[in-house]
């Protein structure tokens, strides 16, 4: 934790946007740069911010280590859970086609769904780091 | 023109930050000279119109692992020991290994030729058949996630494996140990 009221208050602000703008990159990566990702890396940043303005200590309890654990298992499971999806609607592995009448919708549904499973893993894993080597030095 | 000026000046400040990151021996210095370091090479993406790789870059080089290199930094200290041996050896094996491959990039291809085999091979067809097979904008979305899925798949694997390896060397709870512990107790 640090004592410092400029920093901290700027952190509140400021964090909110840093996982609005991840949300973002999440959801319009189909449209404009980013994917992910970087929509992973930047919401996991949001996080890491807030667990080295108000300690590891905080972070842990705003998302708890087993959370995350779960999370890092749920995004894979998802990008890998859509390819099973393609394979019981009768396509090949991956072939977002076959996940709705019309190939089109069925390929932005697919590649939503694993660009999410992406970002979920990501910022569980970048999070779980941080917090692994952070957390060392506590007391 | 203006472009030549730009990439020399980024390119020279690479080289500047690189060089500084090697001779300074405070390592809270390091870490943010490889971060500005991170932030010169995602311009250069930028100007390479690498805009999404730029985007990683700048997410990744310059934000968590300057954030991992900080965090190593209050557990091992901030100060770098003066190194004993000579570095000459290892000097000479750099120097060789970069003109052998300076050497190397003599065959390649130039920058933008169109006629490269990277641009003859699948790439025509994807900038082609992506809107409407896809039918999203971003060329490069739809490559990752739609005709190069098992590799995008196998990244994030790796990715998990990176996350469960720390884990497990690491760990997320403190375990607690009989006796006195301190940061350089484990070497």
């Amino acid at each position: 934790m640090i004592d410092n009221p400029v920093l901290r208050i700027i952190a509140k602000i400021i964090i909110p946007m840093i996982l609005l703008f991840a949300l973002y990159v999440q959801f319009h990566g189909d449209y404009g740069p980013g994917g992910g990702f970087q929509a992973g890396v930047i919401f996991a940043a949001g996080f890491i911010l807030y667990g080295l303005v108000f300690g590891t200590e905080a972070l842990r309890s705003a998302i708890p280590p087993g959370v995350l654990r779960l999370l890092i298992a749920v995004g894979l499971l998802l990008f890998a859970g859509v390819g099973v999806v393609t394979m019981l609607a009768g396509s090949d592995y991956l072939a977002y086609n076959a996940l709705a009448q019309d190939p089109l919708a069925g390929q932005h549904l697919g590649i939503l769904a694993v660009e999410f499973g992406v970002g979920i893993t990501v910022s569980a894993v970048m999070i779980t780091i941080f917090l692994a080597f952070a957390g060392r030095n506590d007391p | 023109m203006l472009i030549e000026v730009i990439n020399i000046v980024l390119l020279a400040l690479l080289a500047v930050t690189a060089i500084a990151a090697v001779r300074l021996h405070d390592l809270f210095a390091v870490a943010m000279m490889f971060g500005i370091y991170s932030l010169l090479a995602a311009v250069m993406f930028v100007l390479l119109d690498a805009v999404d790789v730029a985007f990683t870059e700048a997410a990744v080089g310059m934000g968590i692992s300057t954030v991992l290199m900080l965090g190593t930094i209050g557990l091992v200290g901030r100060h770098e020991r003066a190194s004993a041996h000579r570095s000459l050896l290892p000097l000479a094996v750099v120097v060789a290994t970069g003109v052998a491959l300076i050497y190397g990039t003599l065959d390649m291809p130039f920058f933008g030729d169109p006629d490269a085999p990277v641009h003859q091979h699948v790439a025509p067809f994807y900038i082609s058949e992506s809107p409407s097979q896809t039918g999203v904008p971003n060329v490069v979305t739809s490559i990752l996630a739609s005709y190069r899925g098992y590799d995008t798949l196998g990244e994030l694997a790796v990715i998990f494996t990176a996350g469960v390896g720390v884990l497990g060397l690491l760990g997320l709870r403190r375990r607690k140990r009989p006796g006195k512990e301190g940061p350089h107790d484990d070497r």
